[in-house]
């Protein structure tokens, strides 16, 4: 405080500063004026953010359509908000949800809590975990909110195997995190042909099987 | 007593401690308040030295006194302190902390680091000092070992081999503490592994199918076939670090039969039925000790972190050991049990029943609302409807019994107590549901009520001589069987009265003196009949001496020559009854003033608790009133009350006798409380009372007794209410409330009922401590003899041993028990059957098909295959081999149990009590005596009633 240096002043205004001065603030209003609006529509016109803004959450799948989430609850514990719930299970061979021995049985998040820092992406060993561009994210009701595991886990895309199935075969829990799984393999969908036959995603991932194998 | 040793001195990193000599120098670091990192060592453990990752600097004064330092860092853990000793930690060198870092290393480089699959990450030593002493980055690019995961140790506990850094802690646990080293190291060098000695990893030849029933099928989908445990296995002997028994008058331990179905045996192993190896009840410990994620139990496995828990102090309520367990909480339900630390007591130990079976308290089918019968059938109804009908039945009643059962906390146990007594006007009130004997009403008036702490677990350590009459520590005792294994380090000898040396016994390498069924009071008599021996010796009596005649009133004579004598009962809140005064007849002196005292606000209820005058009219003209079976004058009965005792029987009816009376007529009412019909001495008796009677019935599950009773009101488990146990001991072990619930304890049920009943009487908490501290206050004192020969018995329990004999009253030296039923052990004879006959003789495995025990599959799944135990003559008798089924039946019903030939008395057939498939007293309707043995027919090998 004593020191001399720290005590700055503006320089006095010269007569022609002083006489522009009341004026310049005019020049955005001038500049907008003759612009384009960028008022944004929203409900009618949605804009679709940065990708990587951080939107909802998303539970990712492998290529083989299992579930990437082994319910290890490291993104509860990194919650700052105290926003996610999880639950794991065994698998087991009839119920294989995830490569490996557990899954996320129960996943939720709370929207109300979540405060979308990013911190659960960053905890997830996995990459089960990751944050969409969707920011929709409002309801009439406060248990509405609370989004639960069907909510989070992203759709099947083309191609993929809807779970429970079994791991691709010969593959470890390793191999897919490493990526050595790239699509569903025959047995698991003739397993799930022979469990559930009437899943609509068998055609799709036949069909991708079938490219695999011409490739 | 020996002199105290001097201390030693030595510096730890510049701070001076001074220890007992042969502190190793871990525990003197932490009498410092210094930390050092480990993994292997463990304080209750020997040490071993395994995981170096202790290593310290240490120099100490050579001969010529000058510190010389050792050339490398030495192991803190296994390295006894010495005077002088210069010890510098990680913090104060950098040779130690160098060591440290790579120790760490090098455990981090055959680890998975696979935390976020791990039961153990957020409270893994493992985690927390790779973070404290590891390196930032791992260095190690290689790849990792990989087993298949995980493989059953057994069905409770599975091992994920990567994940282990040969600590051995688990295996030191299982040779050192629980003495049943069904696991050991296997393999040399980097592909050593803990194990259940499997063939594929010791390179055994010829070993194919695996064992029925063999734990890794629990898990078969995630095992590999090839670490399916196999049938034939081969455990370790552990006889070796046992002192050798040696016994007056008594027969050395029989070899194993030679025609054993295991050939692998080695001497002083147990086997289950089935052939494999014995899953220790104590195997659940090795998940707790673990100071990684490789071993894992497979009822809390992924079920929750360390973030999710909320954790309370509790205690566990499966045996009468109750031992400190921490209850771990997630979302209301209890997710694991964990051994608390209670040096007193468990130590750090838990069996597995005390540690896995919790889910009995939350089952779906658990009773949730109050059920009341209308129209022959039960339907829900409101608490105030269920009250008020529970109310209106029990006083139109002719007469009240009341059941409390063996499960109930001591001021539960109170409540039923003091309802019977003042609102419902009964002495008819028994908590023995099993078994029971007049002559042990007598004793344990005499003997055990109101006697505070007797026997202690370190007194049966500090024993020289345990003898166990009608007593199995390892199935009936819980921990009991753990501190006998101290014992036994510590130098005792174990002696077992009982018809053969069950497995238990044998490894504790104690010595049988081999009984009939009934006949161990004469043994009892012919072991104390060597007064000099007495000294030093602790006499555990167990539940089942009630059926042997005068086998009491012989461990009262070899108290007064000498012994110190102890009642351990099986079910936890039995010790806890007695004090309560849950036995026929009136309360003892002290109990009733204390009742009469604290409660007193609520008017015409104390004064029928008064103590009475030394002119007690029923005690006066009552033969039976001499001798209360509280073992002292007590009031007669109450006598304000209406409900209707009738002359002459006001030392109260006992178990069988209520139920009898219900049966007949005699009794209208029954209030019951926790009792499985399948426990009690003739069920088919108890059913026939209980449908005949007015029944209330207080309980968690549903049961038989609630599905016949007319008025059903569910109470808390112990999770839902706080209270107290009583050990065998007389230790009180109160603990907390754990789940927050709506639930009400029997004592809250019990007040409704009895304001309702117009008694408003104060059941509370507050006002049983208050009785509870008033009557143990009062028992301190000298209870004036209203008959003197009686007298000093209760005292006897609490004298210190040394002043035993000299202290007695010389002029009652017959006088503790009268003989039931005019038996005197020297008059009984057992019976004798003939060929195709048997006497029986049946105690309670520890883990079987207890209502306590259900929903924990897994736990049950251990648990061992029933089998019958004949002696070979008797086999030979009646043409049946070792390991063929045995057809064991009364004119009640038959159990067809695989027989097992063992060294037993001839005609003598042993048969697990409530074992799956050999429910003994349900099925046969009877717990001794004579029962009919044959071969079964081979193409009914399962159970027929």
């Amino acid at each position: 405080m004593s020191d001399e240096s720290l005590n700055w002043e503006r320089k006095p205004k010269g007569f022609i500063a002083k006489g522009v001065a009341p004026w310049a603030g005019f020049v955005v209003t001038l500049k907008t004026l003759f612009s384009k609006p960028v008022t944004e529509q929203y409900p009618f016109e949605k804009i679709e953010p940065y990708p990587r803004y951080h939107g909802r959450h998303q539970l990712n799948r492998y290529p083989d359509g299992l579930e990437r989430c082994v319910g290890c609850e490291l993104c509860a514990w990194a919650c700052p908000a105290d926003a996610i719930s999880v639950h794991a299970e065994d698998n087991t061979p009839d119920e294989q949800y995830s490569p490996g021995e557990r899954y996320g049985a129960d996943y939720q998040i709370n929207y109300l809590r979540c405060i979308f820092c990013g911190l659960c992406i960053e905890a997830c060993p996995t990459r089960a975990l990751t944050m969409t561009t969707d920011y929709e994210l409002a309801g009439p009701d406060r248990a509405g909110m609370i989004y639960e595991k069907d909510q989070l886990l992203a759709p099947l895309a083309d191609g993929m195997l809807a779970g429970p199935h079994p791991m691709a075969p010969g593959a470890s829990d390793t191999d897919y995190y490493a990526g050595k799984v790239t699509g569903p393999a025959v047995e698991q969908i003739e397993w799930v042909r022979a469990h559930r036959p009437a899943d609509p995603s068998v055609a799709g991932a036949a069909r991708r099987a079938q490219e695999g194998v011409k490739r | 007593m020996s002199p105290v040793p001097a201390l030693v001195t030595l510096r730890i990193d510049g701070v001076e401690v001074s220890v007992e000599p042969g502190t190793v120098i871990i525990r003197a670091a932490e009498r410092a308040g210094i930390a050092i990192p480990r993994f292997c060592d463990h304080p209750l453990l020997a040490p071993v030295g395994a995981c170096r990752q202790c290593l310290v600097d240490v120099a100490s004064p050579g001969p010529d006194g000058a510190l010389r330092a050792f050339p490398k860092p030495q192991a803190a853990c296994t390295m006894p302190v010495s005077a002088g000793m210069e010890v510098h930690t990680a913090a104060t060198s950098e040779a130690a902390a160098s060591a440290e870092r790579s120790v760490m290393e090098l455990i981090l480089a055959t680890h998975p680091l696979d935390c976020p699959i791990c039961d153990k990450a957020g409270e893994c030593p493992l985690q927390n000092q790779a973070m404290s002493s590891g390196r930032d980055i791992s260095r190690y690019t290689g790849s990792k070992r990989t087993y298949a995961k995980p493989i059953g140790l057994t069905a409770g506990i599975l091992l994920d081999r990567e994940r282990c850094v040969l600590c051995q802690r688990c295996t030191r646990f299982a040779s050192e503490i629980a003495g049943d080293p069904f696991i050991a190291l296997q393999g040399r060098g980097g592909s050593q592994q803990v194990g259940r000695f499997d063939p594929e990893v010791l390179g055994f030849a010829g070993h194919g199918e695996a064992a029925p029933g063999a734990p890794a099928a629990a898990r078969a989908g995630l095992a590999d076939p090839a670490d399916a445990v196999t049938a034939e296995l081969v455990p370790i002997g552990d006889t070796a670090n046992l002192a050798p028994a040696a016994g007056p008058a008594t027969t050395e331990l029989p070899p194993v039969p030679e025609d054993s179905p295991t050939p692998g045996e080695a001497p002083g192993t147990a086997l289950a039925a089935d052939g494999t190896p014995f899953a220790s009840y104590f195997a659940g410990n090795i998940v707790q000790l673990c100071p990684v994620g490789a071993l894992t139990s497979t009822a809390y496995r992924f079920r929750s972190r360390p973030f999710d828990l909320v954790s309370t102090p509790s205690v566990a309520e499966h045996d009468s050991s109750c031992s400190a367990v921490r209850v771990d909480v997630r979302g209301g339900r209890v997710r694991r049990r964990l051994a608390g630390n209670d040096p007193a007591v468990n130590r750090e130990w838990l069996s597995d029943k005390d540690r896995f079976a919790f889910a009995w308290q939350s089952l779906p089918e658990r009773l949730t609302t109050p059920l009341i019968r209308e129209g022959g059938i039960l339907r829900q109804a409101s608490w105030p409807e269920a009250i008020a009908a529970a109310a209106k039945g029990l006083a139109e009643a002719d007469g009240v019994g009341v059941v409390p059962g063996g499960r109930l906390t001591i001021e539960d146990a109170l409540a039923y107590s003091v309802v019977a007594r003042t609102v419902l006007g009964t002495v008819d009130i028994d908590f023995r549901a099993r078994p029971h004997s007049a002559e042990e009403a007598r004793f344990l008036g005499q003997a055990v009520a109101g006697t505070g702490l007797g026997v202690t677990f370190d007194d049966l350590v500090s024993a020289t001589r345990i003898v166990f009459v009608g007593f199995e520590p390892e199935e009936e005792g819980g921990i009991v069987y753990l501190r006998c294994r101290e014992a036994v380090k510590a130098g005792a000898t174990i002696v077992a009265i009982a018809p053969y040396a069950s497995p238990g016994v044998r490894r504790l390498g104690g010595t049988l003196i081999q009984v009939v069924p009934g006949g161990e009071a004469a043994a009892l008599d012919a072991l104390a009949d060597d007064a000099g021996a007495m000294a030093g010796t602790v006499i555990l009596l167990g539940e089942r001496l009630a059926l042997s005649p005068g086998a009491f009133t012989s461990a009262l004579a070899a108290e007064r020559a000498g012994a110190r004598v102890a009642w351990i009962p099986r079910r936890v809140g039995e010790r806890g009854a007695v004090d309560a005064g849950c036995l026929p007849g009136p309360l003892r002196p002290a109990l009733a003033a204390a009742i009469a005292e604290h409660g007193g606000a609520v008017g015409s209820a104390a004064a029928d608790l008064e103590v009475p005058s030394a002119t007690n009219p029923d005690g006066a003209t009552d033969p039976d009133g001499v001798t209360n079976p509280d073992g002292t004058m007590g009031p007669g009965r109450p006598s304000g009350a209406d409900g209707p005792v009738e002359p002459g029987s006001c030392a109260g009816r006992d178990t069988t006798a209520i139920f009898a009376a219900a049966m007949a007529g005699e009794i209208g009412g029954l209030l019951i409380a926790g009792v499985e019909l399948g426990d009690l001495p003739n069920p088919a008796q108890a059913r026939a009372g209980v449908e005949r009677a007015f029944t209330v019935s207080l309980e968690v599950l549903p049961s038989a007794v609630t599905e016949l009773a007319d008025v059903v009101l569910p109470v808390a488990p112990p999770a839902e209410k706080p209270g107290t146990y009583v050990t065998w001991e007389g230790r009180m072990r109160p603990f907390p409330q754990v789940l927050v619930t709506t639930a009400m304890s029997d004592a809250t049920v019990l007040a409704a009922l009895a304001a309702k009943l117009g008694v408003p009487v104060d059941l509370s908490l507050t006002a049983a401590h208050a009785v509870l501290a008033e009557a143990a206050g009062a028992a301190e004192t000298p209870i004036p003899a209203a008959s003197p020969p009686d007298d000093p018995a209760p005292l006897e329990v609490t004298l210190p041993e040394d002043s035993v004999p000299s202290t007695q009253d010389p002029a009652a030296p017959e006088n503790t028990i009268p003989p039931a039923e005019g038996s005197t052990p020297a008059s009984y004879v057992p019976p004798s059957p003939v060929a195709g006959e048997a006497l029986l003789a049946t105690w309670h495995l520890a883990l079987d098909a207890g209502r306590l025990g259900s929903g924990e599959p897994h736990l049950a799944a251990t648990a061992k295959a029933p089998f019958a135990v004949l002696s070979r003559a008797t086999a030979f008798e009646i043409d049946v081999r070792d390991g063929e089924p045995l057809q064991v039946s009364t004119a009640a019903g038959a159990i067809v149990v695989p027989v097992r030939i063992a060294d037993i008395p001839d005609r003598v057939v042993w048969l697990p009590t409530n074992s799956p498939s050999c429910q003994v007293r349900a099925t046969l309707g009877a717990s001794a005596g004579i029962v009919h043995i044959e071969a079964a027919p081979t193409d009914q090998p399962e159970v027929h009633t």
